[in-house]
């Protein structure tokens, strides 16, 4: 018998989307029979409460919960979010909520005997409701008390060999897409670079320094599943400098409509496009109409190839990313809060990935933009809008990066451009008498 | 319930402590075959909704089935996750950016059964545990934040509103009709801790009441300074105010006409709570994309500047949703991106085409990039 009724989010419960709903109405059965016997350190009917609280939002459409004050675990200023009911009497199972983020692995790759590990310190230490992932990418344990905090810590870094993530003004949990562990695409090992990434900057991580929330996110080609490019101040796209590797015979394939080759590597099974059309879908959609076909073959124009990912996508079993492969590194990105949403600006175009030398070539690029952040940003000023502030060219100054027109889209509209002193023959300081010998007051 | 101590002493809290470990290192968990084959794939195909092969160099296959996840998710759930990839991929899983969950083997022989045992799982309501799909040209899982659940801040619900969503498109998860893959993506309130802004289909909470003000216990609850500072447009102001019993206490004050509704106050002073039960709802965003492929990334464009909170199934929302899904699967061109279809037809055409209404509510006048989206030139359809 369910602890609180729940009219509202029982209509959540059919239809085909697995549902929210059921699976935290199971969960509170099974701590309600505790059948494995766990001496639960939390309140056994706390999801009982949890669902109680949600329904009184669908009634009420508003939440119930606060932002709770400082907790979090010694040493740390990160990796744990305060939560509090507002109405702790008629839900005293979710009192005191509180979020621990918990690093995930690179490319979200788990064993199930690490899965059960962390279940089974979840049952006894939490409420036993998790996200599988939060946004940013960590595993978020949703709801325990104050005095349990350390004692997940403990468990975690002793019996697991796993830390917590990051929140505040921190560097965020980094996180990739899955990149060469599955994926042809990948211009390099994202989950090598995350992993390093990740362990290189625990400090920053744990300990907030920064003027506001800091975001990596590492994709492994242009595609971007990973949204670098959309969502983290430093973006590392996967890209190449040479030429896409054609295999004309695999190419003459999909132009044969060969079943074994279908386009878009079957993505578009589902509806009857026609007969695949290489002239049309491939080289009439190329950005920069650098591909004909003639005579069976495929040409490419590599030097005029923006590596949009198109026809590598179209055609993949024909067409290979290049071989001199490493990435690109974008600034500045953010959701729109408050100047308005930004991309990531290109800052790098292209960057050797090296793990044999600890990745040295982005370390000095990401140390030189954090020492400028450091020292310039405002409380609360994300990355992309100190260089708003202070400009692009700012940041070319401090990474000692040279210009080049790849970094813009198109060169600026306004000729006002702020000259600095060195930049002018003969400085700013002049001879006003020597002018006036020429030119009469 | 009694305590029971791992061996954690808080009067020495240093004592035998371990930090800064970081996370687990990926290579405990590869299955063997990906291991074996990390960057030596040659190709990949998608064999059918929610089932992919890659196949290696060597010639080796990992045959993947995708499941769509509830990013809220249960440890019992999780338990039953770990069974299924114990059964069928030697204990390997993974879950990928997008919520999704894949199951992993190494022949094709073993892909039927996995699939069988997946489909036939439901809860007691009746929805599938693991619905297969979520490739290609198709509606993939929407990522989303806390909602009501977990947060302080939100303006709806996340679970309920991407629950009645994915009902409303579960087809289009399950099938590889439409012109290009459609992400849809959710963010509880403005600050979009779930970053929607660059979706094919954004649905975004949003308050339109600024906080209210609860003098008596403000300077007690919160730090004035903080709150203050927590302020985006610098909307609030140190005040004093004279109760009603004739006490005058420190307090703030909140220049409305600024705000924005962001909750910011709210998070370092629960003394200004905002939600509210008519002014909040849904914003819905259109046209986003992050992937370079043809044109480049853009941003999502408000398309809906208002829904009300229509719990427990958010029906307008879902209406105005599946009008533009159901518009672009009919106008799109193969590969075409909803973003580049709406750019393509123009976006008066989108609201004609899509029966959305559009309002002065949709004419960006916020700051200087507004000017950007005006229209300055004679070209236009009528």
């Amino acid at each position: 018998m369910a602890k609180h009724e729940t009219p509202f989010l029982d209509q959540l419960e059919s239809g085909p989307w697995p549902s929210f709903v059921s699976d935290l109405k199971q969960q509170a059965e099974v701590r309600a029979k505790n059948e494995e016997g766990v001496e639960f350190q939390i309140p056994q009917d706390c999801v009982d409460d949890l669902l109680g609280v949600l329904e009184l939002s669908y009634k009420h459409g508003r939440t119930h919960w606060k932002h709770g004050g400082i907790v979090g675990v010694f040493g740390y200023g990160g990796g744990v979010i305060g939560r509090y009911c507002d109405q702790p009497e008629m839900f005293p199972g979710v009192q005191h909520f509180h979020t621990m983020r918990v690093a995930q692995p690179a490319g979200k790759y788990y064993t199930s005997d690490y899965l059960r590990q962390l279940t089974k310190l979840w049952d006894f230490r939490g409420s036993g409701v998790t996200n599988m992932h939060g946004a940013t990418g960590d595993i978020v344990l949703l709801g325990t008390t104050t005095p349990q905090l350390e004692e997940v810590f403990w468990t975690l870094t002793h019996d697991m060999g796993q830390d917590l993530g990051g929140s505040g003004s921190n560097l965020r949990t980094p996180a990739d897409c899955l990149g060469s562990s599955r994926c042809e695409y990948s211009c390099y090992d994202t989950n090598a670079l995350v992993h390093f990434m990740t362990n290189e900057y625990q400090d920053e991580l744990h300990r907030p320094a920064f003027p506001y929330k800091f975001k990596f996110k590492f994709d492994g080609c242009p595609n971007c599943c990973v949204a670098s490019i959309a969502r983290s101040d430093m973006s590392f796209i996967g890209t190449w400098r040479d030429n896409i590797r054609i295999d004309q015979d695999a190419v003459n394939k999909y132009v044969e409509n060969d079943a074994a080759y279908p386009s878009n590597a079957g993505a578009h099974k589902g509806r009857d496009w026609g007969p695949f059309d290489l002239e049309k879908e491939v080289l009439g959609l190329c950005p920069t109409k650098c591909m004909k076909f003639e005579n069976k073959k495929l040409f490419i124009d590599d030097a005029n190839c923006t590596r949009c990912m198109h026809c590598i996508n179209v055609m993949p079993r024909a067409l290979k990313i290049g071989k001199d492969t490493g990435c690109s590194i974008l600034c500045g990105a953010k959701a729109p809060i408050l100047d308005g949403a930004q991309m990531g600006s290109l800052l790098v175009p292209f960057i050797e990935v090296n793990p044999d030398n600890d990745y040295e070539a982005l370390t000095e690029v990401v140390e030189n933009v954090w020492d400028w952040w450091m020292e310039e940003g405002k409380n609360r000023e994300r990355l992309g809008e100190l260089i708003m502030r202070q400009g692009f060219q700012k940041l070319l100054e401090v990474t000692g990066i040279k210009a080049v027109p790849q970094h813009v889209q198109y060169p600026r509209t306004n000729p006002y451009i702020f000259w600095k002193e060195d930049e002018v023959e003969g400085g700013w300081e002049r001879d006003v008498d020597e002018y006036r010998k020429h030119h009469l007051r | 319930m009694a305590f029971i101590s791992t061996g954690y002493n808080p009067a020495k809290p240093m004592e035998n402590r371990i930090s800064d470990i970081g996370p687990k290192d990926y290579n405990e968990f590869y299955p063997p075959v990906i291991a074996k084959n990390k960057g030596k794939w040659s190709h990949h195909e998608i064999l059918e909704p929610g089932v992919l092969v890659h196949v290696a160099d060597s010639g080796d296959e990992v045959y993947t089935v995708r499941v769509g996840g509830c990013r809220l998710m249960s440890t019992t759930h999780i338990n039953e996750i770990c069974e299924i990839a114990d059964k069928h991929c030697d204990g390997h899983l993974r879950f990928t950016t997008r919520n999704n969950i894949e199951f992993m083997v190494d022949s094709k022989d073993k892909v039927e059964p996995l699939k069988n045992d997946l489909a036939s799982r439901k809860f007691p309501g009746g929805s599938l545990k693991f619905p297969i799909g979520g490739t290609g040209a198709g509606v993939t899982n929407i990522v989303h934040t806390q909602g009501w659940i977990h947060c302080h801040t939100p303006a709806t619900d996340a679970s309920g509103t991407v629950k009645a969503t994915m009902d409303v498109l579960f087809d289009d998860f399950q099938q590889m009709k439409l012109p290009a893959q459609l992400r849809v993506s959710m963010a509880c309130c403005l600050n979009m801790c779930g970053a929607v802004h660059c979706s094919d289909i954004a649905i975004l909470g949003y308050h339109r009441k600024p906080p209210m003000l609860d003098h008596e216990y403000l300077d007690k609850f919160c730090e004035i300074p903080l709150a203050i500072a927590a302020c985006p447009t610098a909307a609030i102001k140190p005040s004093k105010i004279k109760l009603a019993n004739g006490t005058e206490v420190k307090s703030v004050e909140v220049k409305n006409e600024r705000c924005m509704y962001c909750g910011n106050c709210y998070t370092m002073c629960p003394s200004m709570p905002l939600a509210d039960t008519v002014g909040d709802g849904i914003v819905l965003m259109a046209g986003g994309k992050v992937s370079n492929r043809i044109s480049v990334p853009k941003f999502s464009k408000v398309v809906v500047a208002f829904l009300p909170n229509e719990m427990p199934r958010w029906p307008s929302m879902t209406k105005a949703i599946s009008q533009m899904v159901n518009a672009y699967s009919n106008g799109a061109n193969k590969y075409e991106r909803l973003g580049d279809w709406a750019e393509r037809i123009g976006w008066e055409k989108f609201f004609e085409v899509c029966e959305l209404e559009f309002t002065h509510h949709l004419i960006d006048d916020f700051r200087q990039q507004a000017y950007m989206s005006w229209r300055q030139s004679t070209q236009f359809k009528f």
